[in-house]
């Protein structure tokens, strides 16, 4: 029953956190909104150039997409520790830096223990910096919510992002060069090599999102 | 030299070939007006950083040993390109400013720039072939967003299945370019 003496102690209970949001948000939905329903590829369209330029195969595709995701988490969480103290109006040379910072550590690590991938993904390393998802995710989101939650939102995106690039890579490799991942599934004479080139990246990637829109429209119908 | 600037402009066309500026390709790229602006934008934009971030390569980089630091100091000097270019147009040529709108700071986040200024890097280029190959292969970006954009006001008029309308037809289509001008090669 409401009467004037518990208005006072629902006031205090809001007080914990400036962010409402951090209190109705549970990390499950941030980490599964990331992975599908807001995945960065084929819902929100974002991180086009990596997505063309790296799924040639399997391998690389993973290469990046993990790769990218360990950005993403790394310049989320510190995104998200510093961002009650980065004055407003450079807030995006700030994150750029830091994700710059990020960026420059990833390429030297594939660099030293897996140079053949970095040769592989080549000039798309150092283009993570540029990549609209960090950017987007960080602005988006660590800016706005607690650490933790960044954690599971960079995951959980970058994941996403993984997944797609994964299953464009895939279907590129087993189309074009008929292998996956390096096993060999068939003989690749009679793989269309097409797919393998700038113009089956483009063909593959919109032919996946219309059966992805084919699949939205059978839904709401 | 000539047959240099036609492989950056055609032959390994920045967007169709090496995948790079897709984001705004793909997103400026309805109406002929802002696709041609845009490409503009980046020509100048890409040449500017480019020039500035070889000296710096060459004279601060490469001299004092930080070349670890080439990621941070590229981007950022492309960011405040950007930022003073905005102000400059805001301040001078209003009229382009308003004109542009958001398309400015979206440079910013273009891989074009970025991916042009670490290119020239890597392979070392002089001064000439550096501005070379940033006008070259930034006018091959202008042509391909103008191509695109032309191909996609007709495609507003046809009659393409829901379920691929927007980006798969467009991504389709830009497949489509990629194969006509691979077969220059």
């Amino acid at each position: 029953m409401k009467n004037k003496f518990t208005k006072s102690k629902d006031k205090k209970q809001f007080n914990f956190s400036n962010k409402a949001e951090n209190q109705r948000l549970k990390s499950s939905s941030v980490f599964f909104d990331g992975l599908i329903k807001n995945n960065p590829t084929f819902v929100l369209l974002l991180g086009m150039c990596p997505t063309l330029a790296t799924t040639t195969s399997a391998i690389t595709a993973f290469g990046m997409g993990i790769s990218a995701m360990a950005v993403l988490i790394f310049s989320n969480l510190t995104i998200s520790f510093v961002r009650k103290v980065i004055p407003n109006k450079i807030r995006i040379a700030a994150f750029i830096t830091i994700i710059a910072g990020f960026v420059s550590l990833v390429e030297m690590l594939l660099k030293a223990f897996v140079p053949a991938l970095a040769d592989s993904l080549g000039i798309f390393i150092p283009l993570i910096v540029v990549n609209c998802i960090i950017l987007a995710r960080a602005e988006g989101f660590a800016s706005k919510h607690n650490p933790f939650k960044s954690i599971i939102d960079g995951f959980g995106t970058g994941l996403g992002f993984t997944v797609a690039l994964v299953i464009i890579g895939g279907t590129r490799e087993i189309l074009g060069s008929g292998s996956i991942f390096g096993f060999s599934l068939y003989n690749p004479a009679y793989a269309a090599s097409l797919f393998t080139l700038p113009a089956g990246g483009f063909l593959t990637l919109g032919i996946i999102l219309g059966v992805i829109n084919f699949a939205k429209e059978r839904k709401h119908v | 030299m000539f047959s240099s600037i036609l492989t950056a402009l055609i032959i390994n066309n920045v967007v169709l070939s090496q995948f790079l500026g897709i984001c705004p390709f793909l997103g400026v790229s309805t109406n002929l007006k802002t696709a041609s602006g845009m490409g503009i934008m980046v020509i100048f934009v890409t040449t500017a950083a480019a020039i500035i971030t070889w000296c710096l390569q060459i004279f601060v980089l490469a001299r004092l040993d930080l070349l670890y630091l080439q990621t941070i100091v590229f981007i950022l000097v492309i960011a405040s390109l950007v930022q003073l270019l905005e102000m400059i147009l805001q301040k001078y040529i209003p009229s382009l400013y308003n004109a542009f709108g958001i398309f400015l700071p979206l440079i910013t986040t273009n891989c074009v720039v970025l991916g042009v200024c670490i290119s020239v890097a890597d392979k070392n280029y002089s001064f000439g072939q550096m501005l070379t190959y940033s006008l070259a292969t930034t006018g091959g970006f202008l042509l391909a967003i103008v191509l695109m954009a032309g191909i996609r006001e007709r495609l507003e008029d046809s009659d393409v299945p829901k379920f691929l309308q927007g980006f798969p037809i467009a991504l389709i289509s830009a497949g489509l370019m990629a194969l006509a001008f691979m077969g220059l090669r």
